[in-house]
């Protein structure tokens, strides 16, 4: 999904680029006010840990292969703020060192890598969550799903940007209809990756998972007991 | 039963990252990415221009210098690896250190994260 330089005018990549400059801005207004002890290791795991499955291109279809956004895991795990800020990291270190997504198109970027599915799948999980039964179950199928259609979501706005600024000749239509169907299955890797990661540390801490710290640990009894767990 | 703790999941966790990065991202698919695809068979992919920091020492996750394919690529994952960590637990860091102060911080708390 990384976007090179030239796939988008230089208007398009001006405007991302202010809008994700806004977005991670805010984000780390917001993640100052709310960063705990325990939140500033998880989110740098988080950035480090979706920077190496990034490099992990599942095939898709024939010829086709597709890696994980990360922006929904994030999100998921460590909240809104620093889960884009985490993301955004990840696409900065990208573009500087390893020549993956372009300069220009940086702010691109982290628009639909980080901030556009981060949110978006963030919205999506807490909107199942609200609707499924308060246990793990729920925040792995609700992991799932919002990754899932997190991707579809990004590969949306890509084809809104290339509507708007795009600089290749092909029609709108085929590129959307393009665009959504590989996706689809580049989301079920999505989808799968990300409730695998969160219900594995959702299984042994879930009070560290952001989207999942109203479950109280089964050893966690009295309020005593939970107090401790939150506090350290 | 004891609760696993913090330290052990962020340990746990980057070691399963940089196994990843390290030895299973040689093995991932080289097929163009879902975007990469569209634009061939849509015909703008040549709209795509050279990146500008190519000729880097970890362009296109690679170390240059290693001949071994999957060294190589095994190589610039786990130094990505690191350096990301590295940025997140900084910038986090600086963060949590500098936040109005509800809790007084020993004067070398963010040593070892800056460290």
């Amino acid at each position: 999904m990384h976007v090179p330089d030239g796939f988008l005018n230089a208007g398009v990549s001006v405007a991302t680029g202010v809008v994700s400059a806004g977005g991670i801005g805010f984000s780390l207004v917001r993640a100052k006010e709310s960063l705990s002890d325990r939140l500033a290791p998880m989110a740098g795991l988080v950035a480090a840990f979706v920077f190496a499955v990034q490099m992990l291109n599942f095939p898709v279809a024939a010829g086709t292969s597709g890696h994980l956004l990360g922006g929904a895991l994030a999100c998921i795990m460590v909240g809104p703020w620093a889960g884009t800020i985490a993301v955004a990291i990840v696409l900065v270190v990208q573009a500087l060192l390893f020549a993956d997504g372009g300069l220009t198109a940086l702010g691109t970027n982290v628009l639909l890598i980080s901030i556009i599915p981060g949110w978006g799948g963030l919205a999506i999980f807490l909107g199942l969550r609200k609707l499924l039964p308060s246990n793990r179950g729920s925040v792995v199928a609700a992991s799932f799903v919002a990754a899932l259609l997190s991707v579809v979501i990004a590969a949306f706005a890509f084809v809104v940007l290339y509507a708007v600024g795009g600089t290749g000749n092909a029609p709108v239509s085929t590129v959307l209809a393009a665009m959504l169907s590989v996706h689809v299955l580049v989301g079920l890797g999505e989808g799968l990756i990300t409730a695998l990661t969160v219900g594995a540390v959702v299984s042994v801490r879930p009070d560290l998972v952001y989207g999942a710290q109203d479950l109280v640990p089964d050893l966690a009894i009295g309020p005593d007991v939970r107090r401790g767990v939150v506090t350290r | 039963m004891t609760r696993t703790g913090l330290t052990a999941v962020v340990v746990g966790g980057l070691i399963v990252a940089g196994g990843l990065a390290f030895f299973i991202s040689p093995l991932a698919s080289s097929s163009p990415d879902g975007l990469e695809r569209v634009a061939t068979d849509e015909g703008f992919i040549d709209t795509a221009q050279d990146h500008d920091l190519a000729d880097g020492p970890l362009a296109d996750y690679g170390v240059q210098g290693v001949d071994d394919e999957s060294l190589s690529t095994g190589l610039s994952g786990i130094i990505g690896v690191a350096i990301t960590f590295g940025i997140a637990l900084v910038l986090f860091g600086i963060f949590h250190s500098r936040r109005d102060g509800s809790r007084a911080e020993p004067p070398d708390a963010r040593s070892h994260a800056t460290g």
